[in-house]
């Protein structure tokens, strides 16, 4: 039995904690001065202040009015207007604005959810599998990972008016749940992350290969999934040319679409327009920070095994 | 079980194998063929052709637009148009300084932050990244608006150019524009480095350490060689990026109406498909959309070509 097993699991992550932070720390042979440190921190700081600030400003802005924002500090609350700017936003949208960031909601969650399974899909296929086409299929999906996506969207316009899908939501979802990203995450985690062995059992224990997937494979392709699902999930809610494009009924329009809208209006209430980007951000923020770690693990995949 | 028999399985197994393959695979396929390859195939297609209007219109017959094979017509419209290279004078511009600079910055920071000089490194890392989680079209809208001297908290201390408000002028607008997709994607291309700085084996430094080499050293002669390879990728996807530029422009479009609808070639090819530029229609936007995607491609291989020289 190791010693980690017979500690408390509060003692245990205590332990851990002092590790890393060891490990973090550097020798006092080569540890930085302290004068290092602190122009490091004020360097830090005034990035920080430098990515911070228009996010802040946009939360004070939001609740003033038009003439507020000319007279009062940036930075701090004038009179509060957020219920009059909600009116205004709720009039100015014939009260569409929740409808809005409701469809942001639904393209992004659905195009997530069924681009992540079909993605994972093939890559589990194309790591997995000896088919003809493979490697071509993988070579052509690898080049869609470098072509210029808004650049597609001219094209792509032109082709669903041919089959008549402008204006529908299948216009928004079906472009956005393809993800080549996708497909190469997931190849890279079935190859590494799969046991063809576990799955030789389960054929041999006489499971279907739809069975297989759905039960084994997917669960053990779950972090990776996660970050797909995450990556497909904010290129929707931040898409705005293909929106821009194939959407025309206002009941259609995701957040930025609408957004674009009213900032394009005749001398909109700029507080209202700042509220609507407010609250048009705020659960993907959430989602952003909540799931941040896997964030960093698809970037390192795409970045380090690419 | 003879050879025969035995060969005969082996067979099956691997007609098997393929059809489950292509199975899982299949969805996938079909639904990229749709979104990548119809539209590329489409609009080459398209591109050869124009809409012009049936001469019977006088006589009594259809009057209406017919597609006519026009060669390489559309093409050399474009390619001799000015319109469209100043619009890629611009991009390349904005491009030329906000990619070094923004590479330049997340390569600093990820640095920083991947050195002994930072506590707290994933609290910097979250608060350097949470830019990225605001869609480029809201980033552009607030930064646009603090552009604006009557409502900017600083805007109003710089001077107007030629008539219009500094950051909204003709000569700062792209400096204005870089700023904010600086802003945005900075912290993106510092994660991508600190991926690419936490994979290098550790034992690197320790025998760099024994050899007596300072941290300084260490940065220079191991860390920065040894991200190469993410640095060409991040600039790479930021030049493909770059020549799409349509977000930024087409905001600031709502606050300096001299830039016009064609200031970038994404906003020329897009008004081109919608019918409010002249040429309009499939085969000039085709046109546009396959020069610019020609023009990106050139200029990433020629950076690629530059960089790996250099090396």
């Amino acid at each position: 039995m190791t010693t980690k097993q017979m500690m408390s699991p509060r003692q245990a992550r205590a332990a851990e904690r002092a590790v890393r932070k060891a490990s973090s720390m550097p020798p006092r042979a080569y540890a930085p001065t302290r004068l290092a440190r602190t122009i490091t921190l004020i360097v830090l700081v005034v990035i920080a202040v430098y990515f911070l600030m228009p996010i802040i400003w946009m939360f004070f802005a939001s609740s003033k009015s038009n003439r507020d924002l000319i007279q009062t500090f940036g930075f701090w609350f004038g009179e509060m207007n957020w219920s009059a700017n909600w009116t205004s936003l709720m009039g100015w949208t014939q009260g569409l604005f929740p409808r809005w960031v409701a469809n942001s909601v639904f393209y992004s969650t659905v195009a997530g959810a069924v681009g992540t399974l079909i993605s994972v899909a093939c890559g589990y296929a194309i790591a997995k599998f000896r088919f003809p086409g493979r490697r071509v299929l993988l070579t052509v999906i690898m080049t869609g990972l470098l072509m210029p996506i808004a650049l597609l969207t001219v094209p792509l316009y032109l082709v669903f008016h041919q089959i008549g899908l402008v204006n529908t939501i299948w216009a928004i979802l079906i472009p956005s749940m393809v993800s080549p990203f996708g497909v190469f995450l997931g190849h890279v985690y079935a190859t590494s992350s799969v046991p063809t062995e576990l799955l030789e059992a389960a054929r041999i224990d006489g499971a279907s290969e739809f069975r297989i997937f759905f039960t084994m494979v997917l669960r053990l392709l779950a972090p990776a999934m996660v970050t797909i699902f995450l990556f497909i999930f904010v290129a929707t809610w931040n898409n705005f040319l293909l929106p821009l494009m194939m959407i025309s009924s206002a009941e259609l329009r995701p957040i930025t679409l609408g957004l674009y809208g009213m900032m394009s209006y005749f001398n909109p209430d700029k507080g209202a327009v700042m509220l609507g980007a407010l609250l048009g951000v705020i659960p993907l923020i959430l989602l952003f920070l909540g799931l941040q770690r896997y964030w960093q693990s698809g970037l390192a995949a795409g970045s380090v095994k690419g | 079980m003879s050879a025969q028999a035995t060969r005969r399985r082996r067979g099956r197994q691997t007609r098997q194998e393929a059809r489950t393959g292509w199975f899982f695979a299949l969805p996938f396929t079909l639904l990229f063929g749709l979104v990548f390859v119809a539209p590329i195939a489409y609009s080459v297609r398209s591109g050869f052709y124009a809409q012009r209007a049936t001469e019977g219109g006088l006589f009594g017959g259809s009057g209406g637009l017919q597609e006519v094979f026009v060669g390489f017509e559309n093409f050399s419209n474009v390619a001799t148009s000015s319109t469209f290279w100043s619009g890629m004078g611009r991009v390349m511009i904005f491009g030329g300084f906000q990619i070094p600079i923004m590479i330049g910055l997340a390569l600093a920071l990820a640095l920083i932050l991947d050195s002994y000089l930072v506590r707290r490194r994933a609290f910097w890392r979250l608060l350097y990244f949470l830019p990225y989680a605001i869609p480029g079209l809201v980033a552009a809208i607030m930064w646009g608006y603090l552009y604006v001297p009557e409502v900017s908290p600083f805007a109003s201390y710089l001077p107007d150019i030629g008539g219009q408000p500094f950051f909204l002028s003709s000569s700062v607008i792209l400096a204005s524009m870089a700023n904010m997709t600086t802003w945005t994607f900075t912290g993106y291309n510092m994660l991508i480095f600190l991926a690419a700085l936490q994979a290098i084996p550790h034992e690197l430094y320790e025998a760099a350490r024994i050899d007596g080499a300072s941290g300084w050293q260490i940065t220079r002669k191991i860390k920065i060689p040894m991200v190469r390879g993410a640095a060409l990728l991040a600039v790479l996807l930021s030049i493909i990026g770059t020549v799409q530029l349509f977000n930024e422009p087409t905001v600031m479009q709502t606050l300096a109406s001299w830039m016009g609808n064609d200031y970038t070639p994404m906003m020329l090819a897009y008004n081109t498909a919608m019918g409010q530029i002249t040429p309009s229609g499939a085969g000039p936007a085709s046109a546009v959309s396959i020069l610019m995607a020609l023009v990106a491609g050139t200029l990433a291989i020629i950076y690629a070509l530059v960089q790996r020289k250099a090396d």
